[in-house]
């Protein structure tokens, strides 16, 4: 397994207050890595220092062999892209402006909108089926027609590796589902490498093709989704009694809640 | 695939060789448009005065096409200093507004609320109060400099100290705001401890400048501080497009690409000259950064505010109030009460506003 972009020892703390330790951690090239763990296991926070918005209290983060903190962040954003859990554009945004800035990290001070990158936002938008809403504006849309442009914004950026945190909070699960089928074409038909935190353990397996599995800020599984979703991890990491069903389209686990184990979770 | 040429354009765009500019056609029309009335509201006021001059001829002036010598030398030397400082101000604050705006994602922001005002009226006072000001202590150059020099000093100082102690690994917005009040009540207590230090007369001179006043402006000061006043007006245009994408909240722009930090840090240390030399100009004149930027923004309906339509509102804004206060009341009062009658109804609508929607 090859990683360009690896964390080394990497400590993340908010304001003295140590969420992860010492975590080695690589970003399988090529594949959509799903993270997975209880409420406050440090997922989200990995991908932030992962994705440069947390600064390192120790260890680094380097892509291509070099340290993030010595390459440009413009052109760490031409090579890698992120979505915070739920953005927030300015009121008034339209959804092509949205989309267009996507292409920011390319672009030279006195270049807004190139020829270049009117045909690359155009292909994004009409990916992500949002070509027909270019001009709304995007605090009118939906919650997933809004997650399909920025989604659109992201493959505008045209980066090998994408980071995405919870993409699908407050979806419905047909929209979940269909933000999903999205990422997966990231995968299949853009070849970028994904990493992205679900807290759908069954939709995590069902769409990503390596899960990780995280606990009080270390990893505790990794490797294809049948061997970190388990009735035994289940019961480690979550604190839950489930069942593990095969789904009937590519056999992936299933989760099926039975109840709480023992002790209960923790909050 | 095929090739598609006869598409419509998916966004307005002026492209020239590899230059490429996004415009919006209703930010275009609402500048075209203010610059035409802020024009006309200069010509009005050069007119009105001592005597009143023919609107047209003071228009013809200005295009450099001046009736006669008497009119020439009425309207550029008596007269345009003070049209002048008012644009200059009025321009140069709502910029500052501008750009604290868009990187504290607060329309509350301004410089008055980052201290900045307030540490230039220190400056300003202290000097008036301490030195005795241009009435005695002070003679020649000193009089003319040391009130302007003291007011910039004290507001870069309070500018800096408002920043220094926000700054904790990154700038958040909401804690320039939070830390700007407290500097800014810390310098108007001690503005006002000082007026009750110096004499009287000395004190009623400051009380005068601190409403923001345009009375007895002389090329001499204005001249120089409007051509700077201007550069950092433009300077701060071309900081548009990157603190647009502050907008988006600090994961979003950073995982574009924007040096968030440097970006603020730049954008709030030209606000902070902006709004100095404004204040060394007029008198810290109130509401002007505050109500202009969003004005403009309702006008041009943009997510953020709009930096060339704000420049525009805040020089109309002062020129208005400046008419209003000391042209068409019968007593002439100082321009920052005609600033405050047009900003104080804008500010409670806002926060009526804001109430409505929280609650």
């Amino acid at each position: 397994m090859t990683a360009r972009l690896q964390a080394r020892g990497l400590t993340l703390s908010y304001d003295g207050r140590v969420v992860v330790e010492g975590l080695d951690f690589d970003v399988a090239d090529g594949e959509v890595t799903a993270i997975i763990g209880p409420n406050g296991c440090g997922k989200s926070t990995l991908l932030k220092g992962l994705g440069r918005v947390m600064a390192p209290t120790a260890g680094t983060v380097t892509l291509d062999g070099a340290p993030l903190s010595r390459i440009p962040t413009r052109r760490i954003a031409s090579r890698l892209s992120l979505l915070p859990q739920s953005p927030e554009a300015p009121a008034g945004l339209t959804v092509a402006e949205l989309v267009a800035r996507g292409r920011h990290p390319h672009q030279r001070w006195f270049e807004q909108f190139g020829r270049g990158d009117e045909g690359i936002v155009r292909e994004a938008m009409i990916a992500t089926g949002v070509a027909d809403l270019a001009d709304m504006p995007v605090e009118e849309l939906s919650g997933g027609q809004r997650q399909r442009t920025w989604l659109s914004m992201t493959l505008a950026q045209q980066t090998d590796i994408v980071l995405l945190d919870e993409p699908t909070t407050y979806l419905d699960l047909a929209h979940q589902v269909e933000v999903l089928e999205l990422i997966r074409d990231l995968h299949l038909l853009h070849g970028r490498t994904v990493l992205m935190v679900l807290h759908d353990i069954s939709l995590a397996a069902r769409y990503s093709t390596r899960m990780v599995a995280m606990n009080s800020g270390r990893v505790v599984a990794s490797g294809a989704p049948e061997e970190v979703v388990t009735e035994g991890l289940l019961a480690d990491v979550f604190e839950l009694r489930a069942a593990i069903l095969r789904e009937p389209a590519l056999g992936r686990p299933h989760v099926m809640p039975l109840g709480l184990s023992a002790h209960g979770p923790d909050d | 695939m095929s090739v598609r040429t006869e598409e419509r354009p998916l966004l307005p765009v002026f492209r020239f060789g590899r230059v490429s500019v996004l415009w919006r056609l209703r930010n275009v029309v609402v500048v075209g448009l203010l610059l035409a009335v802020a024009v006309l509201a200069c010509a009005v006021h050069l007119s009105l005065g001592g005597t009143s001059i023919d609107l047209l001829a003071v228009l013809r002036t200005m295009f450099g096409d001046a009736p006669d010598f008497k009119t020439e030398l009425a309207v550029t030397e008596f007269r345009m200093p003070r049209t002048t400082a008012a644009v200059v101000s009025g321009a140069a604050l709502a910029m500052a507004g501008a750009l604290t705006q868009t990187i504290a994602r607060n329309p509350l922001a301004s410089p008055d609320v980052l201290g900045v005002t307030a540490g230039a009226s220190l400056g300003a006072v202290g000097v008036l109060v301490l030195a005795g000001g241009g009435a005695g202590g002070l003679s020649g150059a000193a009089a003319l400099l040391g009130m302007p020099a003291a007011a910039f000093i004290g507001g870069l100082v309070a500018g800096i100290a408002v920043f220094l102690l926000a700054y904790r690994a990154s700038v958040d917005g909401y804690r320039i705001v939070l830390v700007g009040l407290g500097v800014s009540w810390l310098a108007t207590s001690l503005v006002t401890w000082m007026l009750t230090l110096g004499d009287v007369t000395n004190a009623a001179q400051a009380l005068t400048w601190m409403t923001g006043s345009l009375n007895a402006e002389e090329w001499a000061l204005v001249g120089p501080l409007a051509v700077a006043a201007i550069a950092l007006t433009v300077a701060a245009g071309l900081l548009s497009r990157p603190l647009s994408l502050t907008a988006f909240g600090d994961a979003t722009a950073v995982g574009l690409g924007a040096s968030i930090t440097r970006i603020r840090v730049v954008a709030l240390l030209a606000a902070t000259l902006l709004a100095s030399l404004a204040t060394v100009i007029a008198g810290p004149l109130g509401f002007v950064a505050l109500a202009a930027p969003q004005i403009a923004r309702l006008l041009v309906r943009s997510p953020t505010p709009p930096f060339a339509a704000s420049a525009l509102v805040g020089a109309l804004i002062v020129v208005l109030a400046d008419l209003l206060t000391a042209r068409l009341f019968p007593i002439p009062l100082p321009a920052g009460i005609g600033t405050a009658i047009i900003g104080v109804p804008y500010l409670v609508w806002l926060l009526v506003r804001m109430q409505r929607r929280t609650a």
